[in-house]
């Protein structure tokens, strides 16, 4: 096994020592052992990055379960190793922070790092892995970890309903997904994703390749909360901090964008895929970025900030994959491409800033109403400061690396109808408009989380506790993610060709390495174009509608903060609850003969539709045995005795009549050439018709049985049914047998019986050599049938002990 | 003799599942004697019935029935034996503690 495909999997071996390292070493906050491990691999995943930058990757394949095509294979490319520098790194930061946010005496901590684990190792494990059928199944354990840790503090009843919530909406992403994978590999004939890329221009004009791209976009929209299915991210705010600005800004929300651009190579350059990423990726921008105006929470706003964030790396996406569209992909929608990846990166690390900021306020105040907050600018100077630059970035202000990366989103939106290829030229204008509109209310929902938090009059008495700065651990990691944030935004070009380049030469695959468009050389200052007199206007609207917040904050629009889309959600939620119920009450009835006449329809419906789809009815008299009048006389007899059975009504004669139809039996049995069955038949009724005769003792007498006239029809409808489905397949398996000349299985244990087993009475030597395992386990089931007679018969429940 | 034993068969089915579908638990335990009565005798009757001497490979010098199916049904005698018996006590102790047999009144309550 080799060194990588390890690295992916030790999150998850360290996550079997967490509980026992929490149970021996209490003393030790268990998070200083999980920091190790996001480290470590941060590390060893920094050795890959000379190797990708020369245009190579690593690929490595053990084979899992051959039968089903399923490799374990490891697949290193520039996309994937950002995902992977991405997941550990904010990784390690997120596990330091954690540290100093759970206290290690009233938080269970082995439980919250070995969920944390699983995360790390199901991420890394959906980046990494080629094979789709090990990504899907690394995906949803994402889900599953990711629904562990919103309902971390399980006794909160909102953690609980944002766990469901997340979890029945992206499930059912994953699930739809599965259906998309399916049809891929009908496609493509494998489940490798590279060689899926590899047959691109064939597959297009396969009449699944449209179906496979809407199953697939729909894992992909509910994972990165993209609308309307955003509306599970919200209520994933309930969990701890740490795991907000883990899960759900930098990386779990973001496995959607990574499998977006990753199948972008083999769905790109369709009209159907640029227009369904670049609609829904707007929409979702426009739509959170005026949510996250209206929150009252600062979480909140960061949720829906977060959204309208994806959207617009999802639109940049769609637009940027109109490149594949020629035969060498052009700058300027390779430029969108850049943009994504690059603002997908600052995204990261300003989000996560503003998370742990965020974190900050509601730890050392206790609430994270802004409502509340005000003033704590001189007593946060830290926290402050943090927020500042975090919220500056992600409105798009210089010198950060948000103002890079957002130009460069303008950029591409009004770059839009350079060519008229899609009938652009339709909608395009929306484009720029939307965008514009969507990064006025960003800069205003980034005025209120900084200004309304720590500008304003500091009030004492809103806080249960005595405000103060943060410990200086919890305020590492996000001076960190700041100082990247200062540091890529002055000199954006340290990473473009460490991590920008390679990244896009993945998405944008099949393009020679030395094609300008690979070229990524940013710089903040473009001449006085289009974008920057757009981000001039963002500023300038923005600050004028935070001015006049006093004046429109008490309009009802503004009040109401919980999303309308949630009463679609619950709506769907009451109605599959309702109607599940509805079906359980319907076939759960408590009654024991509804049960057995589902049963009995149901054999009668299946056993009858085989006989007739395989037209196995079949009578064949010539081929059976002759009827002697003693048979006849016999067979009348029995019939009569049976019939007769619910027709008695009293005890002893009941006994009677059922002890006769055991004792015809037998002599059936007699005449069938069955002599040893007929003794076992006689010894066996015997002692049936003495219990039969025990158990009427203590048994109230047999009354007229009365049914319900709705009931009384069917019964008898259903027991003549059942009787003429079986005399079908009686006479209809004779006859086949007749028809056909069929060797018994039991000629050999016929012709070996004296000589292999000693024995001459074939039906004995049957019973215990050839089948004896069988015949000693017939006798344990009469054992433990025994132990349960007499355990009913003699156990009695102490005083007041329930059944 | 096959189509006389498929009928017998039927009727042992029919009557069975009639019983089965009763409020009495006695009938019921009554309905499932019957219906293994009627398995053991479809085991046979599939196989064809009356065709050459019992299978006692020293007595004889000819055809054999199939000895196969004999086995088979011995096995489920015994089996059913134990089943019914098993059946007997519960209903024995169910009428013991809840003082009735109808089994429309021993429904759970429809809260649960």
């Amino acid at each position: 096994m080799s060194l990588t495909l390890f690295a992916v999997l030790l999150p998850f071996v360290a996550a079997i020592f967490i509980p026992l390292l929490y149970k021996w070493l209490r003393s030790v906050h268990t998070g200083w052992f999980v920091f190790v491990i996001p480290l470590v691999l941060f590390g060893y995943f920094l050795t890959f990055i000379p190797d990708v930058m020369n245009g190579n990757y690593y690929y490595h394949s053990i084979s899992w379960v051959p039968t089903l095509g399923m490799d374990f294979s490891v697949f290193i490319d520039g996309w994937g190793l950002l995902f992977a520098l991405l997941i550990t790194g904010i990784g390690f930061l997120v596990v330091l922070y954690s540290i100093y946010y759970l206290d290690k005496k009233r938080e269970a901590l082995h439980n919250f790092y070995v969920y944390l684990l699983l995360f790390m190792g199901a991420m890394l494990g959906v980046v990494l892995s080629d094979n789709i059928l090990v990504l899907y199944v690394f995906w949803e354990i994402t889900s599953l970890s990711s629904m562990l840790l919103i309902s971390y503090w399980y006794k909160r009843e909102a953690s609980i309903e944002g766990a469901q919530k997340s979890t029945l909406i992206t499930v059912f992403g994953g699930f739809t997904m599965l259906g998309g994978i399916a049809l891929l590999s009908i496609i493509t004939g494998t489940l490798s994703i590279q060689e899926m890329i590899a047959q691109a221009d064939t597959a297009v004009n396969h009449p699944y390749f449209l179906a496979a791209m809407i199953l697939i976009l729909v894992g992909a929209f509910t994972k990165s909360a993209q609308f309307p299915f955003h509306i599970w991210l919200p209520d994933a705010m309930e969990a701890p901090t740490p795991v907000s600005a883990y899960l759900h800004s930098a990386t779990m929300v973001k496995a959607g964008i990574y499998l977006v651009a990753r199948f972008t190579p083999f769905f790109g350059g369709t009209a159907e895929w640029f227009w369904i990423l670049s609609s829904f990726g707007l929409i979702t921008l426009l739509y959170g970025s005026l949510s996250a105006v209206r929150q009252k929470d600062l979480k909140s706003i960061l949720a829906f900030s977060t959204i309208s964030q994806l959207g617009m790396i999802m639109s940049l996406l769609g637009i940027g994959s109109a490149a594949l569209y020629f035969d060498v992909p052009n700058e300027i929608y390779t430029g969108a491409v850049l943009a994504a990846v690059f603002h997908l990166f600052n995204h990261a690390t300003f989000k996560g800033s503003l998370f742990m900021a965020a974190g900050i306020v509601d730890h050392e105040t206790g609430t994270r109403d802004i409502r509340k907050l005000g003033g704590l600018m001189t007593i946060m100077p830290a926290t402050f400061t943090i927020s500042v630059i975090g919220a500056a970035s992600m409105a798009g202000l210089p010198p950060f690396n948000g103002f890079l990366s957002k130009e460069k989103f303008f950029m591409a939106l009004t770059d839009v109808t350079e060519y008229s290829i899609f009938s652009i030229e339709s909608a395009a204008i929306w484009f720029p408009i939307v965008g514009w509109i969507a990064s006025i209310f960003t800069f205003l929902y980034c005025a209120i989380f900084v200004f309304r938090t720590f500008g304003g009059k500091f009030k004492p008495d809103n806080f249960s506790k005595h405000v103060h700065e943060a410990p200086i651990g919890m305020l590492i990691s996000p001076i960190i993610l700041v100082t990247i944030v200062v540091i890529v935004g002055i000199f954006p070009n340290i990473i473009s060709p460490v991590l920008l380049e390679p990244a896009i030469a993945s998405i944008m695959q099949g393009v020679p390495q030395d094609h300008p468009a690979f070229n990524v050389d940013i710089y903040h200052w473009h001449g006085w174009e289009l974008e920057l007199f757009m981000t001039i206007a963002v500023v300038v609207l923005g600050s004028l509608l935070y001015a006049t917040m006093r004046k429109w904050e008490n309009f009802s629009i503004y009040q109401r903060e919980r999303d309308p889309v949630n009463g679609l959600y619950d709506y769907g939620l009451k109605g599959l609850v309702s109607s599940s119920k509805g079906v359980t009450k319907l076939q759960m009835t408590g009654r024991l003969k509804d049960y057995l006449s589902f049963i009995s329809v149901f054999l009668i419906l299946l056993v009858m539709y085989t006989m007739f789809k395989f037209d196995a009815f079949g009578l064949n008299l010539a081929g059976m045995s002759e009827i002697t009048v003693y048979e006849a006389i016999l067979v009348l007899f029995f019939i009569v005795s049976v019939l007769a059975i619910p027709f008695i009504q009293q005890r002893v004669a009941a006994v009677a009549v059922l002890g006769f139809v055991g004792f015809y039996i037998a002599l059936f049995f007699v005449i069938f050439r069955a002599p040893d069955v007929a003794m076992t038949q006689l010894l066996v009724e015997t002692v049936v018709v003495i219990l039969f005769m025990l158990a009427f003792y203590h048994l109230p007498g047999l009354r007229k049985e009365k049914d319900k006239p709705t009931f009384a029809f069917p019964r008898v409808m259903i027991s003549v049914a059942v009787g003429i489905t079986v005399t079908a397949v009686a006479l209809g398996a004779n006859a086949y047998q007749q028809g056909h000349d069929l060797i018994p299985i039991s000629n050999y244990q016929v012709e070996n019986s004296a000589d292999l087993a000693g024995g001459y009475n074939v039906v004995n030597v049957v019973l215990v050599d050839y089948r004896g395992l069988d015949t000693v386990l017939e006798l344990l089931v009469l054992g433990i049938a025994a132990l349960a007679v007499v355990t009913l018969v003699k156990l009695r429940m102490k005083e007041g002990e329930d059944l | 003799m096959e189509l006389l034993m498929s009928i017998s068969i039927g009727v042992l089915f029919m009557v069975g599942t009639y019983l089965l579908l009763s409020k009495s638990i006695i009938r019921v335990v009554m309905g499932l004697l019957l219906l293994s009565h009627g398995a053991h005798l479809l085991l046979l009757t599939m196989a064809g019935l009356k065709q050459g001497m019992p299978a006692l490979v020293d007595r004889y010098d000819q055809a054999f029935t199939d000895p196969l199916p004999q086995a088979l049904i011995l096995t489920a005698i015994v089996i059913s034996f134990g089943m019914t018996s098993f059946s007997l006590a519960i209903a024995y102790r169910t009428y013991k503690f809840h003082k009735t047999d109808n089994l429309d009144e021993l429904r759970g309550s429809n809260d649960d």
